[in-house]
């Protein structure tokens, strides 16, 4: 249980120094890499020139400070974007406006779940069952199976937010709720 | 004493909590003296499979400009993309026939197959991986 939590500790230093560096060098404007020299695109590539501008699509997006540099949940939330929700006639949209608390972060903050800005992007089944059980205290979530893509981490810290944003999830003060 | 410290220094570092953050440490130290240089856009996936035995340029698979268009569901509920980069199997003939990419890449919801060049755009010999991700910045950068 010890060893545990020094565990976590280790963990949630490694990732808060990543944060550290990452927020020193990441301050001032926001700025997209041109396809042509961001290390993954073949400069030769004759589809280069066809394809749409990081810059063009996302500079007129709400900002933020990781990731994309997109805060994406307020450009669906403000209707700057509309992304469609199927391309099957017969998809349900099933939202949840539930916030689920996870009380066991060690000396963080307590993390809060909401249900409700996942549902706008997600179906149950992303998550349910094979990620998460629907059961209070039956996930052993932890920040070293987060960081190897396990639970949150398989979308946080590779298309949703990264994991450096510690206190966006670690919201809850623990004395908040004993009160 | 130059013995001494370097003994007391290697049991030190045997700790796997302050190696890990001294590692930590110097990739960040490391990423923050080369800010400027290229980086993929954050969730960037780049697949290659089958690409570069068959002398094609591996596919970038762009987050940021499908989520501008679709909710994540759409793919990963509907059209069943594990949440998993190169865990899909996926290869010309189901494209073809409709799954994965082809659901919408048939020419009536978005430009059709036959624009190999617009997915096949990656460096040749890029790893398939998700680009930019948490992990991949905590971790030596064996691919760079």
């Amino acid at each position: 249980m010890r060893a545990g939590r020094s565990r976590h500790r280790r963990a949630a230093a490694a990732v808060w120094l990543v944060a550290a560096m990452a927020s020193t060098g990441g301050a001032g404007a926001r700025e997209w890499r041109p396809l042509d020299d961001d290390g993954v695109h073949d400069p030769a590539a004759p589809g280069l020139q066809y394809l749409q501008k990081p810059s063009e699509a996302l500079s007129v997006l709400p900002p933020d400070t990781a990731g994309n540099r997109v805060n994406w949940v307020e450009a669906l939330r403000q209707g700057i974007i509309k992304p469609r929700t199927n391309v099957f006639p017969e998809t349900k949209v099933n939202l949840l406006d539930l916030d689920v608390i996870f009380p066991e972060t060690s000396e963080m903050p307590m993390v809060r779940f909401p249900h409700l800005v996942h549902t706008e992007w997600l179906d149950c089944a992303n998550c349910h069952d094979h990620l998460f059980k629907k059961k209070i205290g039956a996930n052993p979530v932890n920040m070293f199976k987060i960081l190897e893509g396990e639970y949150c981490g398989r979308c946080h810290g590779a298309v949703a937010f990264p994991l450096t944003e510690c206190k966006r999830c670690h919201s809850v003060p623990r004395n908040d709720l004993i009160r | 004493m130059t013995t001494a410290a370097l003994a007391g220094l290697g049991r030190v570092l045997r700790r796997r909590g302050l190696a890990m953050m001294l590692a930590t440490l110097c990739v960040a130290l490391l990423a923050g003296l080369t800010a400027p240089g290229s980086h993929a856009e954050y969730g960037d996936v780049v697949i290659n499979n089958f690409s570069d035995k068959a002398e094609m340029r591996p596919v970038v698979f762009p987050h940021w400009f499908h989520r501008v268009r679709f909710r994540c569901k759409v793919c990963h509920a509907d059209l069943g993309f594990k949440f998993q980069a190169g865990g899909n199997e996926i290869n010309m003939l189901k494209i073809i026939d409709g799954e994965y990419c082809g659901a919408c890449h048939n020419g009536e919801i978005a430009w059709s197959i036959e624009n190999c060049d617009l997915c096949h755009s990656g460096k040749p010999g890029t790893p398939t991986q998700v680009h930019e991700s948490t992990l991949q910045k905590l971790l030596t950068p064996v691919n760079k």
